[in-house]
């Protein structure tokens, strides 16, 4: 049996490599963990990831994959175990298409509300309503979006398991609610107490030093 | 190939969807028969509605009653499904994970960007069309000499980027600029004339080629929700 090698290039703060180690813990996969520093990137980032030159990169015995959910699925095919996507096909199907739900909209429009002040706040706010209430109805029933276990679509949502949370007390912000919002809340403690994502949260205030300068220059703004 | 009993596949879409194109080509590259259905976009059906409540939108395949979204999840459960003629290199995990990785770029780096160069204007559209041709220069890269980017045969990637070689020509004509030059991309200029004599491209192409250029100019216009009504 050949020697695997597995590296993972990531920054600290960052969900989507969150979601990666989450996939690797749940594999029961050996890596070895590279920090980057993102305001000055490595040669080696570079080197793997020519085209975004951003992290999440997993390197598998010297070759590259990048973009989050791509290396998870990638893990999941490599790797026997813990299976983070379903077997059915039509399973497999809603998974993926709730993860890039998660992606392509969910992500953008809850920043986004978080963030909004004056005229574009209660717009925001209510296109980010709008999206979380497809997730709160896709929830309903369940303790996961995979089921009984985390599975693709629960790793995806994970800025909404963690740095939502922090974002919203660091700002005041009162967006997923437990009265809005009962079953992604509930979601919110489970997903947090799974040991396969607990290992990985970032300290909170280090993430609210990093949140700091964002939200000083926000309020500064608004007073004017 | 499958179970016992009658498969049904149906798939929901609209004529001058680039979305909708490519799982028709999927299909067709995997033999499989289907019922298509046209929806007007400016009037969707309740059924539209009820199949696909997240986004609305086409296209949808519809297999054996349960209803799937989105084209490269589509494409994906299409592959999973019928595993003849394959897309994605079948033993190769990292193999699959680059052409995921290339289908992603293709998608958020090119086609969204193209969307905006045909709907912008001014500054924004300018930014767009800055942004298309470094997408074309790093396909081009990419690409670098091959038939298909999936090596001899058509693969997931030639599939997403495939719309590019209907549409793209159309869109310049209709925004007014340039995005594609065969000088600056050689390997894609191959590439383009090899995807379009495909059977399954060139079957479907008239009355496409006809119509496209009007409604593009159209939805430049007037956006797609503010299409005036058909002529009768």
């Amino acid at each position: 049996m050949s020697e695997e090698e597995v590296k993972l290039i990531g920054a600290w703060g960052s969900p989507y490599i969150r979601r990666v180690e989450t996939a690797l813990k749940l594999k029961g996969i050996k890596y070895e963990y590279i920090e980057e520093d993102l305001s000055n990137k490595s040669p080696l980032l570079l080197q793997y990831n020519p085209v975004h030159k951003r992290v999440p990169v997993l390197v598998h015995n010297g070759k590259p994959i990048a973009e989050s959910l791509v290396i998870i699925e990638y893990i999941d095919e490599t790797w026997d175990g813990y299976a983070i996507l379903p077997q059915d096909p039509y399973e497999r199907a809603m998974a993926r298409l709730w993860a890039s739900f998660i992606d392509d909209k969910c992500m953008d429009a809850t920043w986004k509300a978080c963030w909004s002040r004056g005229e574009d706040e209660k717009k925001a706010k209510e296109e980010a309503w709008e999206l979380l209430e497809k997730l709160e109805n896709e929830l309903k029933g369940k303790k996961f979006f995979g089921g009984e276990r985390i599975g693709l679509v629960d790793i995806a949502a994970n800025f909404k398991g963690y740095w939502l949370g922090v974002t919203q007390e660091a700002l005041g912000v009162e967006l997923v609610t437990e009265e809005k919002f009962p079953s992604l809340c509930k979601w919110m403690d489970d997903f947090m107490n799974c040991s396969e994502v607990k290992e990985f949260l970032p300290p909170k205030d280090r993430l609210l030093d990093f949140l700091r300068p964002g939200i000083e220059a926000m309020s500064a703004a608004s007073k004017n | 190939m499958g179970g016992v009993g009658e498969e049904k596949v149906e798939l929901i879409g609209f004529w001058g969807s680039p979305f909708v194109k490519r799982v028709k080509w999927v299909l067709k590259m995997k033999g499989i028969e289907y019922e298509y259905v046209e929806e007007d976009l400016r009037n969707k059906s309740e059924r539209l509605l009820s199949l696909n409540p997240v986004s609305n939108r086409v296209p949808v395949l519809v297999h054996n009653g349960k209803p799937i979204a989105e084209s490269l999840v589509i494409i994906e459960y299409i592959e999973e499904t019928w595993q003849h003629n394959p897309l994605l290199p079948v033993d190769d995990p990292f193999q699959r994970a680059t052409a995921r990785f290339w289908a992603k770029f293709v998608e958020d780096k090119f086609t969204e960007v193209v969307r905006k160069v045909l709907r912008l204007k001014g500054d924004q559209q300018e930014e767009a069309v800055k942004q298309a041709i470094e997408a074309l220069d790093v396909l081009e890269g990419e690409l670098n000499g091959k038939k298909f980017f999936g090596g001899d045969k058509v693969g997931l990637v030639d599939i997403v980027l495939g719309w590019a070689t209907i549409w793209v020509g159309v869109i310049e004509e209709v925004s007014n600029v340039k995005l594609f030059e065969s000088e600056k991309h050689p390997s894609l200029a191959c590439w383009m004339e090899n995807f379009i004599e495909l059977p399954m491209v060139k079957e479907d192409l008239p009355p496409l080629r006809d119509q496209l250029p009007d409604y593009l100019h159209k939805i430049r216009k007037y956006g797609p929700s503010l299409l005036p009504p058909p002529q009768e």
